[in-house]
């Protein structure tokens, strides 16, 4: 499978404090990556580098092979084929389900209405909220505003998707049924990069886990590897706070 | 009951009265509406220089009393005609109390919606089209239908200019009624409450059919 992301060297610096310390990875087309460590340890910050939401001071992220941090990449066009998905959803909330999912490919892609509405219509469907399209997002779980979350960015047709704790903000018995739809998205190849506390999603759907803290990967490699024998003493102490992996 | 006879023949005058000064109303309201958002915008999405402007302007425009701005563009050097002269000074100060209705809207839209617009490669002004306005606009209705009818009422400072809407229409009847000025003022004020009622419901009706769940519903 040919590389689809390469992150080199990525440094992310607020007034004095340095929040990322030099960040290097590899991602594969369809490969899910899943990104774990403590609270404030820098992994919102990394993915939103990734999408310059937050732009990096220094260090070449490669798209396919085109290294996106430079001032001469159109940022729309590169933030339209990464996939963002919010912990909070961020649903536009004056918009039904369907006009969320078509916004996308209408507003930003600028295809006919027609043609959006085809693409929104099978997202919602894969995500399994068909039956809610005249909805509005107040109207709707957490769950599945999240799901409908999801929809919109898969409506993008993007490269690859970028979830930050897509299940944190949610009760544990939503959290199932988003996971539900990540792990389907990953066996449909999908590429996505995960920011989760969910070891046991981590462990059985991605393909790679990296450790960050502190702004620097600790530890990165197979998921099932890496939880059942942690190679660091500080990715063990991380682990330990989540029992029952095995 | 001479006066009721009176008030009635005059009532074609009183309805001429009315068109005018719902003609500046509309007008004032429709400068005082683009010259509001814009300046709102400029001072929550412009640069450094165009919120400068934004804010000087609107602070000035704040500050005059309406009375002294109807003055000052009647007697420039333009010949405008009475009514004009009091659509772009009422509008004028109609834009600066409009600009602070729009800046509260569009500062109440969730900052994480427009980071999800952001990250989905929407451009900036799409963003403010798209999901900003859409937004602004419900959250706008109701504070807007205040700054409407106290508008309506502040067209009657247009007749200081010469402009014969229901004060001066007033006024003239006020000559032959021998007395009743009182009665004659009374009817303008129901005139007035009437036209008030009448332009709310329609705000409110307006805001209902606007409507969509997760905004807040007056009661
Ligand atoms: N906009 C900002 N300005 C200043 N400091 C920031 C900003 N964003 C993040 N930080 C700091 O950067 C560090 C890393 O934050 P980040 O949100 O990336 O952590 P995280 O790993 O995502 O944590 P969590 O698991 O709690 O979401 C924290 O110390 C945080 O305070
Ligand atoms: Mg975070």
């Amino acid at each position: 499978m040919s590389t689809i992301l390469e992150v080199k060297d990525l440094t992310k610096k607020f007034a004095d404090t340095e929040v990322l310390k030099g960040i290097s990875f590899e991602l594969k087309k369809g490969e899910t990556l899943a990104v774990i460590g403590s609270s404030g340890s820098g992994k919102s910050t990394m993915l939103r580098c990734l999408n310059q939401l937050s732009p990096p001071d220094s260090g070449e992220i490669l798209l396919e092979g085109v290294n996106i941090n430079t001032p001469e990449i159109d940022l729309n066009t590169v933030r339209a084929d990464m996939g963002f998905v919010f912990q909070d959803f961020n649903l536009f909330i004056h918009l039904s389900v369907l006009e969320n999912v078509m916004f996308g490919p209408l507003r930003v892609r600028g295809l006919p209405k027609k043609e959006a509405r085809e693409i929104a219509m099978a997202e919602i469907e894969r995500v399994g909220m068909i039956d809610k399209i005249d909805f509005y997002p107040a109207q709707l779980s957490g769950g599945q505003q999240q799901r409908i979350s999801i929809a919109r960015a898969l409506a993008l047709r993007p490269k690859l998707i970028l979830f930050d704790e897509p299940t944190s903000a949610l009760d544990p018995e939503l959290t199932g049924e988003v996971l539900g739809v990540m792990t389907a998205l990953a066996n449909d190849g999908m590429t996505a990069i995960v920011v989760t506390h969910e070891m046991g999603f981590a462990q059985s759907v991605a393909d790679k886990a990296i450790f960050i803290d502190q702004g620097i990967i600790v530890e990165q490699g197979v998921p099932e590897q890496m939880f059942a024998a942690p190679r660091h003493e500080r990715t063990r102490h991380f682990l330990s706070n989540f029992v029952g992996l095995e | 009951m001479e006066i009721i006879r009176i008030l009635i023949s005059e009532l074609p005058q009183f309805a001429k009265g009315t068109l005018i000064a719902l003609e500046v109303l509309a007008g004032l309201l429709a400068l005082g509406l683009v010259l509001g958002l814009a300046i709102a915008l400029a001072e929550i999405f412009g640069n450094t220089v165009v919120k400068f402007f934004a804010t000087t302007l609107r602070k000035f425009l704040w500050a005059i009393p309406q009375l002294v701005l109807l003055f000052l563009v009647f007697y420039l050097p333009f010949d405008l005609n009475p009514v004009c002269a009091a659509i772009i000074a009422l509008g004028l100060c109609s834009s600066a109390f409009q600009s602070q209705i729009f800046r509260g809207a569009i500062l109440s839209v969730q900052s994480g919606q427009i980071e999800a617009a952001k990250a989905m490669g929407l451009s900036k002004p799409k963003i403010i089209f798209y999901i900003v306005i859409p937004q602004m606009i419900r959250l706008s209705i109701g504070p807007w239908t205040n700054e409407f009818s106290s508008e309506l009422k502040d067209t009657s400072l247009a007749y200081v200019v010469g402009v014969v809407e229901i004060m001066r229409q007033a006024k003239y009847i006020i000559a032959y009624t021998f007395g009743n000025t009182a009665a004659v003022y009374l009817f303008v004020g129901v005139l007035y409450f009437m036209l008030t009622r009448i332009g709310t419901y329609f705000f409110y009706k307006l805001e209902e059919r606007l409507w969509v769940p997760g905004f807040e519903k007056r009661s």
